[in-house]
């Protein structure tokens, strides 16, 4: 390189964090409010589904299908489903993140595990969780352990990746900071590396549990005595639209709430990132 | 930690040598290529000096720092400080990085705090340690701020006191404002020097800029790359503190300009 002849090197700008998860953005331009439109679109959406349903598509209609959940509510049949689903998502969920986050910083942190891990976490993570299910029956019988064992595997793919990824991005300068403060392996790693890849576990977490929930409903459609899944597919027996339709609007709405809940605790948890 | 520190001339200090650097060498192989970035280096800081690294890119500057901080081994001579040999980062070479390297989830408090907490120094001492840098620095009402709240310049004055809380023997700073705007950068040569002449800390001050080097520094080296070398060591007979008016003189033009003939015709 040659010499900078203004003899000022050029400021290199604040590190860019192209790989910044998830950064919150507030619209500041003008017009109406983004929650005014938002309902504003769902009634239109609405609206738009009665119109089809009156056109003579074997499509229910909204009061209909507003029946029949109430209809499953007050039988306690959809309580039951939800609490189905919510149990088995929640324990390979658990599972899946408690496992992830160690192996992740192990990959991370020792290029040994890296070495040993890899191959098998990308291999695996190329399979749709659902092409597990036939085996896992097999092995593990009709119960619950074959649907919790695919979220388990679902959620863990998910987020060893980003923790490992998480870990492997932390700036080096951070590190060597916290070397000439004195501090030794245990402490860089536990005061260093551990929050600086949080937003990537975080990250991590929700493309998990997202993952997660889409996995229980579909292995509920192959394989159940209850659950949301299992619920649809009777119904589907029974050409029973309106039960199929509660079931596609409580699977969204839960799978929407639980999203919205990761994404406010991982803009608490990492509201020092630098945002733009 | 040296709890005393008596007051030494640097004019006949020279022989102190609280840095000494032997014939040290650093060999990288960069896609199977060798590349020499340090070609034998040796050079003497005396205790309280204030000395600047200028030279161009690649002459090994940051290399050399990095094997004083015990980020870096050398391939053969030795580094050592306080007769010391350099072995592994200590919280006694105190460094400052280009990149201010505060912990972002860290505030300004907890980040001057994070040695201490490190050192294991009891909460009481370590919050008014603390505090003392972080009053120094200029940066007592944003002490409770995160870092991304704050300015390049107030973040390297947080990296500053971090290191200065850690009372370190030397300070290793690695083109500390070189981010900075021209303007800022003025301002923050002149609150170094000023916090250098209240407690005489040696200082090693690497740059890519001229000027600055010729204004903080007792004695400017140059260095030369491809080996990485010692060019020229060059003094600074102006004295401290150094002014506006001290910038402004002939005297110090002469010398500035001494030192980029010999940083970019060498």
């Amino acid at each position: 390189m040659s010499a900078d002849p203004t003899g000022v090197i050029a400021a290199p700008d604040e590190v860019d964090d192209l790989a910044e998860p998830a950064p919150v953005r507030k619209s500041s331009r003008r017009g109406p409010s983004l929650p005014l439109l938002n309902v504003v679109t769902v009634v239109l959406g609405i609206g738009l589904w009665w119109l089809v349903s009156l056109t003579g598509l074997q499509i229910p209609s909204p009061p209909e299908v507003v029946l029949a959940a109430v209809d499953l509510t007050t039988s306690g049949v959809l309580l039951q489903d939800v609490i189905a689903s919510l149990v088995r998502v929640f324990s390979g969920f658990l599972l899946g993140t408690a496992l992830a986050i160690p192996v992740g910083f192990l990959m991370g942190w020792y290029s040994w595990a890296r070495g040993l891990l890899e191959p098998w976490v990308q291999f695996f993570r190329t399979i749709p969780p659902l092409a597990i299910i036939p085996l896992a029956i097999v092995l593990m019988g009709i119960g619950e352990q074959p649907k919790i064992f695919v979220i388990f595997l679902a959620s863990f793919l998910a987020c060893v990746i980003s923790t490992f990824q998480g870990v492997v991005q932390v700036d080096k300068t951070l590190l060597n900071a916290a070397r000439v403060l004195g501090a030794k392996d245990g402490t860089i790693f536990a005061r260093v590396v551990v929050p600086a890849s949080t937003p990537f576990i975080l990250v991590g977490m929700r493309v998990g549990l997202g993952s997660a929930w889409a996995t229980v409903v579909a292995a509920e459609l192959i394989a159940a005595q209850q659950g949301l899944g299992y619920r649809m597919q009777q119904a589907q027996i029974y050409y029973d639209l309106p039960t199929i339709f509660v079931g596609i609007l409580v699977i969204g709405i839960f799978g929407f709430v639980m999203d919205r809940t990761l994404l406010a605790i991982e803009a608490r948890a990492t509201q020092w990132q630098e945002r733009r | 930690m040296t709890p005393t520190r008596t007051p030494v001339d640097t004019s006949t200090s020279r022989d102190l040598r609280k840095i000494q650097v032997r014939d040290v060498t650093k060999h990288f192989t960069v896609a199977g290529e060798r590349f020499e970035a340090l070609g034998g280096v040796s050079l003497d800081v005396a205790e309280n000096e204030f000395i600047t690294v200028v030279g161009p890119s690649g002459c090994g500057k940051s290399t050399l720092m990095n094997i004083l901080a015990g980020l870096d081994d050398p391939t053969s001579g030795t580094a050592s400080v306080d007769g010391v040999e350099v072995d592994g980062p200590s919280p006694e070479r105190g460094v400052i990085f280009q990149q201010y390297a505060l912990f972002p989830w860290l505030t300004v408090r907890d980040n001057v705090e994070f040695g201490l907490k490190t050192a294991r120094v009891p909460a009481e001492e370590r919050r008014a340690r603390a505090q003392h840098f972080i009053d120094m620095v200029g940066l007592t009402d944003f002490a409770d701020s995160l870092p991304k709240t704050l300015s390049g310049g107030m973040k390297q004055r947080c990296a500053i006191a971090r290191a200065y809380a850690m009372n370190p023997s030397i300070l290793l700073m690695d083109e500390p404002f070189g981010a900075l705007d021209a303007l800022t950068r003025v301002r923050m040569q002149e609150q170094l020097l000023e916090t250098w002449e209240q407690d005489k800390r040696t200082i090693m001050f690497i740059t890519h800029d001229v000027d600055e080097a010729a204004f903080l520094a007792s004695r400017v080296v140059v260095m030369a790359a491809k080996p990485g070398r010692i060019h020229r060591i060059i003094d600074v007979d102006l004295p401290y503190p150094r002014t506006e008016q001290v910038r402004l003189s002939e005297e110090f033009t002469a010398i500035r300009n001494e030192i980029w003939t010999s940083v970019y015709h060498q």
